[in-house]
C-alpha cells in the first residue's frame, strides 16, 4: 500500500477521493485520477515506456507500457489510463510480455536504437526481442517523399527500415531520423506542451509518417527558434546537439570523462537552472533538470546554446573559437 | 501563439489559391489576416474584432485548393496559416495525411484513381491498369497531356467494377465516378465538360414488399422532397416528436437495434448515454466514410434515398438533444455528397431543418463534410479529428465519444444503415422490427454482393439468412464454376471456405466459425480467382491505410505485408512453420496493443487465409 501523492492538501480543496484496485495481485490505494503507470511506479513495479515523459502529456503511441486489465478486450496503455476502482491489473501476464516483446522487436527491426540508452538495451534482452527474424535489412530506407496511402511493390526478402542520411542544416543540432521511433515528444515539446513554436509536426501516414517542417524545408527556413527542447526530450538520439554529434563522429564522445555542473543561466532574470555537461574542460551539452519547477527541463536558445563565451581563452592565449 | 510563415515560401499563394481558400473561409476582413494591404488599412494596428475561422474548415479549404489548382502549395499553406492562425508545419502535416490531396509545388491537373482492390481485381482492374499505362504513362508519372494515374483502394463500386475516380482540377473541376470502366470511358470522363452522370445503383430487389431499409429505393425520386413525402417521408420524425426524446430512445433500445458499421454496438445504449450527459452541447454524426473494401451499401442509400438520411439524422439529433449534425462522407462518393447537400437544402427550405423544425420550435441543422482519402477516418475518433481539421489519427478510448466526442462534447456517431433502421423502427414499432431476424440480432441486414455471382449488387435479408441462400439470391455462381471461398466483412473481416455456406448470417453463428458480418461485405471467389493476389492486396491495403501513430500497426502492417509476399512467392525465411509462428506473433500484438480497430483487425483476413491453407501450403 503506497500513496502516490500526500493526501494533505493546503489549497483548501476537498480531499481527493482514493481508488482501490489490484495490481499484480496486490491491493493498492491511490488518489483518483492516478494513472496505472504512476501507481505501478509508486509500488516499485517497472513498466517500460518510450513515448512517455513526466513533463509532457501522455500520447500513448509506443504501446511499450501496455498492461492487461481484467474485462478489457485489448491491452491498456498504463501511461494514460487512470486506475479505476476495483480494476484488476497484470503488468507481466503472458499477453503483456508478448506485446512488449513485439513492440520492442518491431521498433528495433526498423529503427537504429543503438543510442536509446541502457534501459532499452535491457528491455530488448529481458523481453527477448529478436529483430533479425524479420529478415535482412533492406538496402534503402523509407521514402520520406512517399504519398499518403501509396508505396512501392514489396518482395519481402529484406525488411523495410527508416534508414536515411543525417540531416545537418544548422550549427546547433542535427536530425538523424533513421533513429526516430515517432514518439511525438519533439512535436509536443515544440508545440503547446512547452515551446509554442510549432515548427514541426507529424506528416505523411503509416510507415512513412515522419517528423517534418512544412514541406520538409530546412530548419533555418522554418519557424524553429533553436531552443533545443526537442533535443532534450528525444529518447533515441535522433535529435542530437551538434557538439555531441561532432564528438561522436570523431569517436571522442566519452560520458565517463564528463562531469555535470549545476549553475544558474546568466542571461535573464528568470534564473533557469542549467546542467553543464563538461568533457575535457569544455562544455559539450547543456540541459536542465526535468523536475525543476521553473524549467521542467525546457530552456531557450540562450541558456541552451549560448555558452561559447565560457571558452574564451585567457589573455595572451590564442583564440581558437570559430 | 505567433504564426511564423515559412521562409521556404516567400509568398502567400496565387490569386487563384487565395480565392479557393476564401470561398470556404469567406474573404479576409482585414489586411492583418491576409486581406489587401493598403497603407490606410495597415494604419490600424488591430484585427478589427475579427474572429478566426474555425479549424474545422481546414479540410474543406484544403479540398478546395486541390479542386481549384490541383495541389496544396507552400504559398497556399502560408495563406491558410495567415487566415486561420495555424502553424504552416501543422497544416502541412494535415494535408500530407490524405491520399487525395497533393502537396508540393505543382501537380498534374488530372488524377485518375483506379480501384484494384479485392472486388475490382475480380472484374478486370488488371486489364484496365495495363490499358491506362499504355495510353498515359507509368503509375504516378504525369503524361504529356497532364494525366496521372494511381492504383486506389476500394472505391465502393464493387458490384460494377472496375471502378475509377477521376479528380479533375481547374476551371472544369469535377470528381467523376466511372463504373465498369474501360480505357475509353476514362478518356471520355477526363475530356467531358462537366461531371458525367453516374448510372443508378444496382438494387435487384427493388419493389420487394419485404424490404425494410431499402423500401424507398426505386420508389422515390432522390432529388424531390415531395416524392419522398408521398412515399411516407417525414412520418417517422412526426412520430418521434409525439414520442418525445426519451420515447424515441426507448423504442430504439426495445427494438434491439445494433450498429451496422461493423462493431454492432447497441444504438439505444449509445443514444441514452449521450442524451444523459449534463454537458449540454451534444452532436450527432452520421458516419458515411464507408471505406471497408467490398462495401457500398451506404453509398446506395445516400444516392437513392438521401431525404431519409436527413430525416433519420434529425431524429437522432432530437433524441440525444443535439442542435447540429454532421455527415462525414468519403471523398470517393461525389454523387452521394451532392444528393445529400441537395436534400439538406430542400429540407431546410421547407422547414424540416433549421431554427423551427416542423414548426415545433426545435433547432437542428446538418453540414456535409467530405474526407480526402483515408480509410482510418471511418474510425469514429479519427473521424472527429479529421472533422476538427487535424490529422485523422484515432484517439485513445476511454474516454468514449458519448462523453468526449466531436469538439470534446458528447457525441452520437452512427452508420448510415443504422440510422435508416431507426426510421423503420418508428414507422413499424419496435415489436414488428424485432420480429424479423434472430433472437440476438434484430431486423435485416444489407449485404454487398460482389465477385463471382451472376447478379452482384446490394441485397437486404433478415439476420440469420444462410450464406448459401444469399448467394443464391444473387443468382448463384456462373454456370460451371465452383466456389473457392468468400470474404465476409471486408478486409477487416475474414475468408471462409465452401463449408460455411450453411452458416446463418447472424453474430453468434459467425463467431462460432471465427468470422463476422462487419459491414455486410460478401465477396465471392470462384475457382478462377487468384486468391494469393487478393490476400496480398489486403496486406498492402492495411500498410497503406495505417495512420502510423502506434507501433504495433505502423510497423506490424509492414512486416505482415513482407511476410505475405514471401509466402506468396514461395520463398519463406527459414521454414513455413517459422513464418507461421512469426505471423501469429505479429497478429497477436496488432490485436492486443493497437490503439484502434484498424490495427486490431489488420491480421484477420490474412489469418483466415492461412488457416484455409491458401498461402504457403
Amino acid at each position: 500500500m503506497a500513496a502516490v501523492r500526500p493526501m494533505t492538501r493546503t489549497d483548501g480543496a476537498f480531499p481527493e477521493r482514493s481508488v482501490r484496485a489490484t495490481i499484480d495481485g496486490r491491493a493498492v490505494t491511490v488518489p483518483e485520477g492516478t494513472t496505472i503507470l504512476a501507481a505501478c511506479r509508486a509500488e516499485g513495479t517497472e513498466v517500460p515506456t518510450l513515448c512517455f515523459l513526466e513533463n509532457l502529456a501522455p500520447v500513448n503511441v509506443c504501446r511499450a507500457c501496455v498492461v492487461e486489465v481484467e474485462g478489457s478486450r485489448a491491452l491498456v496503455p498504463a501511461c494514460s489510463r487512470p486506475l479505476e476502482a476495483d480494476m484488476v491489473v497484470s503488468t507481466r501476464s503472458e499477453r503483456v510480455d508478448h506485446s512488449r516483446r513485439m513492440v520492442l522487436e518491431l521498433l528495433a527491426s526498423s529503427v537504429d536504437m543503438s543510442l536509446a540508452g541502457p534501459d532499452l538495451e535491457r528491455w530488448l534482452e529481458e523481453y527477448g526481442a529478436d529483430p533479425a527474424r524479420h529478415g535482412p535489412l533492406a538496402p534503402t530506407g523509407a521514402d520520406r517523399q512517399a504519398r499518403a496511402g501509396r508505396h512501392g511493390s514489396v518482395a519481402g526478402e529484406a525488411r523495410a527500415t527508416l534508414d536515411q542520411p543525417v540531416t545537418i542544416d544548422n550549427e546547433l543540432y542535427v536530425r538523424d531520423y533513421s533513429r526516430c521511433i515517432l514518439c511525438y515528444k519533439c512535436v509536443e515539446a515544440c508545440g503547446d506542451q512547452a515551446q509554442h513554436t510549432f515548427a514541426i509536426a507529424v506528416a505523411g501516414r503509416g510507415f512513412d509518417a515522419h517528423i517534418a517542417t512544412e514541406f520538409d524545408v530546412a530548419l533555418p527556413d522554418s519557424a524553429c527558434v533553436y531552443c533545443g527542447n526537442c533535443v532534450a526530450v528525444c529518447p533515441t538520439g535522433a535529435l542530437m546537439f551538434k557538439s555531441e554529434y561532432d564528438l561522436r563522429q570523431a569517436d571522442d564522445w566519452d560520458a565517463s570523462r564528463q562531469t555535470v555542473t549545476d549553475t544558474i543561466c546568466p542571461y535573464c532574470g528568470v534564473g533557469c537552472t542549467l546542467e553543464l555537461h563538461v568533457q575535457d574542460n569544455r562544455i559539450v551539452k547543456v540541459t536542465s533538470p526535468m523536475d525543476h519547477e521553473v524549467t521542467h527541463g525546457h530552456l531557450c536558445v540562450k541558456g541552451r546554446f549560448g555558452f561559447d563565451f565560457v571558452h574564451v581563452p585567457p589573455p595572451g592565449a590564442e583564440d581558437t573559437r570559430r | 501563439m505567433e504564426t511564423s510563415l515559412s521562409a521556404g515560401a516567400a509568398d502567400i499563394g496565387t490569386a487563384e489559391e487565395r480565392a479557393a481558400v476564401d470561398e470556404i473561409l469567406s474573404p479576409p476582413p482585414s489586411p492583418w489576416v491576409g486581406g489587401e494591404r493598403s497603407p490606410r488599412a495597415l494604419h490600424v494596428a488591430r484585427r478589427d474584432g475579427t474572429t478566426l475561422p474555425p479549424r474545422s474548415l481546414l479540410l474543406p479549404a484544403l479540398r478546395a485548393l486541390e479542386s481549384r489548382v490541383g495541389v496544396v502549395s507552400p504559398g497556399a499553406v502560408n495563406y491558410l496559416a495567415v487566415r486561420m492562425d495555424l502553424p504552416p508545419a501543422e497544416i502541412y502535416g494535415v494535408a500530407a495525411f490524405y491520399a487525395l490531396l497533393d502537396v508540393g509545388e505543382a501537380a498534374p491537373p488530372v488524377k485518375v484513381h483506379v480501384c484494384d482492390d479485392v472486388a475490382c481485381q475480380l472484374s478486370g482492374a488488371g486489364g484496365l491498369i495495363a490499358a491506362l499505362r499504355e495510353r498515359y504513362a507509368d503509375e504516378g508519372e504525369a503524361s504529356l497531356d497532364g494525366v496521372q494515374w494511381h492504383r486506389s483502394p476500394c472505391l465502393g463500386q464493387c458490384d460494377r467494377g472496375p471502378a475509377v475516380l477521376v479528380q479533375r482540377a481547374g476551371a472544369h473541376a469535377a470528381d467523376i465516378e466511372v463504373v465498369a470502366a474501360t480505357r475509353e470511358d476514362v478518356v471520355r470522363a477526363i475530356a467531358a465538360p462537366g461531371p458525367s452522370p453516374t448510372p443508378p445503383a444496382v438494387v435487384p430487389q427493388v419493389g420487394d414488399p419485404s424490404l425494410v431499409v431499402l423500401r424507398h429505393v426505386g420508389r422515390v425520386d432522390p432529388t424531390d422532397l415531395d416524392s419522398y413525402r408521398t412515399a411516407g417521408g417525414y412520418e417517422s420524425l412526426r412520430r418521434a416528436l409525439q414520442l418525445g426524446p426519451e420515447g424515441v430512445v426507448d423504442w430504439v433500445a426495445d427494438a434491439g437495434l445494433a450498429g451496422r458499421g461493423g462493431a454492432a454496438f447497441p444504438t439505444g445504449w449509445k443514444w441514452r448515454a449521450v442524451a444523459n450527459q449534463a454537458d449540454r452541447t451534444h452532436y450527432v454524426v452520421a458516419n458515411a466514410d464507408e471505406s471497408e473494401p467490398g462495401t457500398f451499401k451506404d453509398r446506395v442509400i445516400m444516392e437513392e434515398d438521401p431525404f431519409a438520411v436527413v430525416e433519420a439524422l434529425t431524429v437522432a439529433g432530437y433524441a440525444v438533444g443535439a442542435e447540429q449534425g454532421y455527415i462525414y462522407i468519403r471523398a470517393e462518393y461525389p454523387l452521394a455528397a451532392a444528393r445529400l447537400r441537395h436534400a439538406i437544402a430542400a429540407a431546410r427550405q421547407r422547414g424540416f431543418l433549421g431554427d423551427d423544425v416542423m414548426g415545433r420550435g426545435l433547432r437542428f441543422d446538418i453540414d456535409v463534410r467530405q474526407g480526402a482519402g483515408a480509410y482510418i477516418c471511418g474510425e469514429e475518433t479519427a473521424l472527429f479529428n479529421s472533422l476538427e481539421g487535424r490529422r485523422g489519427e484515432p484517439r485513445n478510448k476511454p474516454p468514449f465519444p458519448t462523453t468526449h466526442g466531436l469538439f470534446g462534447k458528447p457525441t452520437a456517431v452512427n452508420n448510415i444503415e443504422t440510422l435508416m433502421n431507426v426510421l423503420a423502427i418508428l414507422e413499424f414499432g419496435p415489436a414488428r422490427f424485432r420480429a424479423v431476424g434472430t433472437p440476438d440480432a434484430a431486423g435485416t441486414r444489407l449485404f454487398c454482393l460482389s465477385g463471382a455471382v451472376a447478379r452482384p449488387g446490394l441485397y437486404e435479408a433478415p439476420f440469420g439468412t444462410r450464406l448459401g441462400a444469399l448467394i443464391d439470391m444473387a443468382g448463384g455462381l456462373m454456370p460451371g464454376r465452383t466456389l473457392q471461398g468468400v470474404l465476409l466483412g471486408g478486409a477487416a473481416g475474414s475468408f471462409v471456405g465452401p463449408t460455411a455456406l450453411d452458416t446463418p448470417l447472424a453474430p453468434a453463428d459467425l463467431k462460432a466459425i471465427g468470422a463476422t458480418l462487419g459491414s455486410g461485405v460478401v465477396v465471392v471467389f470462384d475457382d478462377t480467382a487468384n486468391l494469393t493476389g487478393t490476400v496480398l492486396r489486403i496486406a498492402r491495403f492495411f500498410r497503406d491505410e495505417s495512420c502510423g501513430q502506434c507501433v504495433p500497426c505502423r510497423v506490424g502492417t509492414v512486416r505482415q505485408e513482407e511476410l505475405v509476399a514471401r509466402l506468396a512467392a514461395g520463398r519463406p525465411h527459414g521454414t513455413v512453420a517459422d513464418e507461421l509462428r512469426l505471423f501469429r506473433d505479429l497478429a497477436q500484438v496488432m490485436r492486443d496493443a493497437s490503439i484502434c480497430g484498424l490495427g486490431q483487425t489488420a491480421a484477420n483476413a490474412v489469418d483466415s487465409a492461412l488457416r484455409l491453407g491458401w498461402l504457403g501450403g
